[in-house]
């Protein structure tokens, strides 16, 4: 990432800024790079058993998840909310993103499956191959 | 015994077999066929009797004695039928109590349920707690009775032939009456997500089978499927992909209840011989909460297959589906009762 460095907060501090941005960086920008750095994402927390079971569900089906545990990143409190504001809803774990895109909580996810939504998503995300 | 007693007698009798053979009758009551039968015997048999005991004051005394012969064949008929309606009326009054046994089983275990609430002193409102479940043992009854009548309706409107426009409106009747439950267990598992997932609202039979508070989405396929073939190598197709889905999403949910039964073992049993357990309740209550969540994703499984599976059908298959189904359920909880009332040796 191209940054400049002014002031005294380092490499994290984004070119321009006003006075109300969070200076260490926007956690839905960070969530969405994140989301798009592999097929499948999941943003989770070690602790969450619903976590367990979607990541039981994806390798389950042979795909490989990517997973970001947001109790184990130093930024994941701010993620957490950010991820309440983007659902509409708590709680903020798991969610679930195919392809870069949000697929959803729990519920989406085990919607999609079974409506057969799903599979065609993973497979051209490249996640799934027949 | 006077004749007048007996006639009292039988006549009782014939009224407990009519509140037997109302068909709605919560979980079946097995009553044989040829009872009703037997009770317009009975009446009629009462009926001849009478007047010719009037009679035998006016005739001579060779019709007397054919009179008295035609009394006695008429008497030891009576009697023939009288001991089968008795035993017939034993056989369902073993039934009903083992009904009532259950019943009461159930009550009792609601009984100390209740105490248990009120012993643990300052987990929420015990009362509310209680009310919710009494409310929804009450709300089930009503479902399982509808459900009944529904079935009924279903299998009458497919013999009929009736129009796919009126199976629909079936369909979705049934459809809806499913979400119907899933939202009462919503509120359930809000007082209490233990009594949903014991299990103890449903009968024996059905609880040998039962998954996360309810029935198992890819069973009931197993169950209906056969039961609407043919069907066309697309709708194969999509069965094929359903019932799969529907499996890994049961072995997915299945392995994150694992997980917390684990997690919640390992809380509880974490400084065991220190004593002090606050830190340790608190961290179980977190996992109890999470177990709620796992029951709510359940229903939404069960719901999503059964929409999932009507939208691949057609209207008639759904709702032989629908029929198949209901009618499972409906024999699971007969097998219960037949499996409480069976002879049993006494100990």
């Amino acid at each position: 990432m191209h940054c400049q460095t002014t002031g005294s907060w380092g490499s994290y501090m984004p070119t321009t800024r006003t006075a109300a941005t969070v200076v260490v960086g926007d956690p839905l920008e960070r969530i969405e790079r994140l989301a798009s750095e592999n097929a499948v994402v999941i943003f989770s927390m070690s602790s969450c058993c619903m976590c367990h079971a979607v990541k039981r569900l994806f390798c389950g089906m042979g795909v490989n998840p990517s997973v970001i545990e947001l109790d184990q990143d130093p930024r994941g409190r701010d993620m957490e909310k950010a991820l309440i504001r983007l659902l509409g809803a708590s709680p903020a774990v798991p969610v679930v993103f195919v392809g870069g895109k949000l697929v959803g909580a729990m519920d989406r996810v085990m919607a999609s499956h079974i409506n057969g939504t799903l599979v065609p998503l993973l497979k051209q995300a490249g996640a799934l191959w027949l | 015994m006077a004749i007048y007693e007996q006639f009292h007698h039988i006549s009782r009798w014939g009224d407990a077999f009519n509140v037997d053979n109302s068909p709605n009758t919560g979980s079946s009551t097995i009553v044989p066929a040829d009872v009703r039968l037997n009770n317009k015997a009975e009446y009629i048999s009462c009926e001849q009797v009478e007047p010719s005991i009037s009679d035998q004051e006016t005739n001579k005394p060779a019709d007397k004695i054919q009179r008295r012969l035609a009394q006695n064949r008429e008497a030891a008929r009576k009697s023939r039928l009288r001991k089968k309606a008795y035993v017939q009326q034993l056989e369902s009054s073993r039934l009903k109590l083992a009904q009532l046994e259950q019943e009461l089983e159930r009550a009792r275990q609601q009984g100390i349920y209740k105490s248990g609430a009120s012993g643990a002193g300052g987990f929420g409102l015990p009362a509310t707690v209680n009310s919710g479940i009494t409310a929804f043992e009450m709300e089930y009854t009503h479902w399982v009775e509808e459900q009944n009548r529904q079935i009924c309706e279903l299998r009458t409107a497919l013999a009929a032939h009736v129009t796919d426009i009126e199976l629909r409106i079936l369909v979705e009747s049934g459809l809806n009456h499913y979400c119907n439950l899933f939202r009462m267990k919503a509120d359930a598992a809000k007082a209490d997500v233990f009594y949903l997932i014991s299990g103890i609202w449903r009968t024996s039979a059905e609880r040998f089978f039962h998954w996360i508070g309810g029935f198992r989405p890819s069973e009931i396929l197993n169950v209906v499927v056969p039961q609407i073939e043919p069907l066309t190598d697309q709708q194969h197709l999509e069965v094929c992909n359903l019932r799969q889905s529907s499996q890994q999403a049961e072995d997915a949910l299945s392995q994150g209840v694992d997980k917390l039964q684990q997690s919640l073992a390992e809380d509880v049993a974490s400084g065991l011989c220190s004593g002090n357990y606050r830190a340790q309740m608190v961290a179980a209550i977190d996992k109890l909460e999470g177990l709620e969540n796992f029951v709510s994703q359940a229903d939404h499984l069960r719901q999503q297959t059964l929409q999932q599976m009507v939208r691949i059908l057609t209207t008639r298959q759904a709702a032989r589906g629908f029929l198949a189904m209901g009618e499972y359920f409906h024999r699971l909880r007969a097998l219960s009762s037949l499996w409480a009332a069976r002879p049993r040796e006494s100990a």
